[in-house]
């Protein structure tokens, strides 16, 4: 349960981010493209919550999972709950998030876990697209202009040091994957790193060199972002409980 | 028209629609298959920087409720249109025994 909880919580929180550039995008066929992305990290929570709940058996559902846990509460990365200032940071983002998914679910269909196994082939698909969507706009403005360049290696810069994160195990990564169901983020690496080189350099990019890299997010220790984020996500049912529509 | 993303370090960016628009990304018409063995249909425009960009936006603004499992986009400026109607298609008005409109079409043909 907890580690379904903590898979889901990257695409409810990402979602949310994306869900606040909606009309802020460099024109409306982006908002769209932006908006649907969110939507299906948001679909894929809420699976995967759905199914922890089930697992749990205590007869939560996937809102309360959502919107009734703290921010110590959520295990999300910290790379998904930075903040953009402008559209090359949530490129940036999105781009070294969505390579990350890609190689996740790729090795979750292989589950033994069937429920499991069918929510990551379905956001296998989905992450395909993500990723082909955001690699294009990391190239198109990586070999555009020199402004665009200039900025966009600044917004790769930037996220590079929420990224070392993705990839750490702790016991229940190892657990997981010794058992079959779950997968050892260390093995994702390699493939992601051949991922993200092939699309900087077609992007005329630096790969950078930031020795430091920021953890916590898995343990519930938290960016100063994630609780402004989570305030906007659960003010309604925290203010109108139950409430549906 | 063939049109390749410019992948080139310091290319300049050629527009290709040939004509640059006051502001803002080109405009592309978007043709979508509806499904296998029908004919792609005009679905809409929309503006892209290129023709990859054209591609995925008609994706998400023209398909994302399972309306198509193809889509074509053509640079509105390389299309041209007829101009004239009066000359072009009205003389055809006064044709009826051209016009196929006195046979009963069963249903199970379809559209023609």
């Amino acid at each position: 349960m907890t580690y379904l909880v903590r898979l889901a919580d990257d695409n409810v929180v990402l979602g949310q981010r994306l869900s606040e550039y909606i009309a802020s995008a460099p024109d409306l066929e982006e908002d769209l493209a932006i908006a649907n992305i969110g939507l299906d990290h948001i679909g894929i929570a809420q699976h995967v919550y759905t199914y922890a709940a089930e697992v749990e058996g205590a007869g939560r559902t996937e809102d309360d999972f959502a919107f009734w846990r703290t921010e110590r509460q959520f295990t999300n990365t910290l790379l998904v709950e930075q903040p953009h200032e402008g559209f090359g940071e949530l490129i940036a983002r999105q781009f070294l998030f969505d390579a990350y998914q890609l190689e996740l679910w790729e090795a979750l269909a292989r589950s033994s876990d069937d429920r499991l196994a069918g929510i990551a082939a379905k956001a296998l698909k989905e992450a395909r697209y993500h990723l082909r969507h955001t690699a294009s706009w990391v190239v198109r403005l990586g070999d555009g202009t020199d402004e665009s360049h200039r900025r966009m290696q600044d917004a790769i810069d930037s996220m590079w040091r929420f990224t070392g994160e993705l990839f750490e195990a702790d016991d229940l990564d190892r657990q997981m994957a010794a058992e079959g169901v779950g997968v050892d983020p260390t093995t994702l690496r390699e493939a992601w790193d051949a991922t993200v080189d092939e699309v900087l350099a077609e992007a005329t990019l630096l790969r950078p060199d930031d020795p430091y890299q920021a953890s916590g997010g898995r343990n519930g220790l938290h960016s100063e972002y994630l609780g402004h984020l989570l305030a906007e996500m659960q003010w309604m049912q925290r203010t109108y409980p139950k409430l549906q529509w | 028209m063939t049109y390749e993303v410019p992948e080139i370090p310091g290319e300049q960016t050629e527009d290709p629609t040939g004509h640059h628009e006051e502001h803002g990304w080109p405009l592309w018409e978007v043709f979508v298959r509806p499904k296998r063995g029908l004919n792609h249909s005009h679905a809409g425009s929309l503006h892209a920087p290129d023709a990859e960009a054209a591609v995925q936006n008609a994706r998400d603004a023209y398909t994302r409720r399972a309306e198509g499992i193809s889509v074509w986009v053509v640079p509105s400026a390389a299309i041209h249109a007829s101009d004239d109607s009066e000359a072009m298609f009205e003389p055809f008005e006064d044709r009826p025994y051209r016009h196929p409109t006195f046979y009963d079409i069963p249903d199970e043909v379809g559209q023609m």
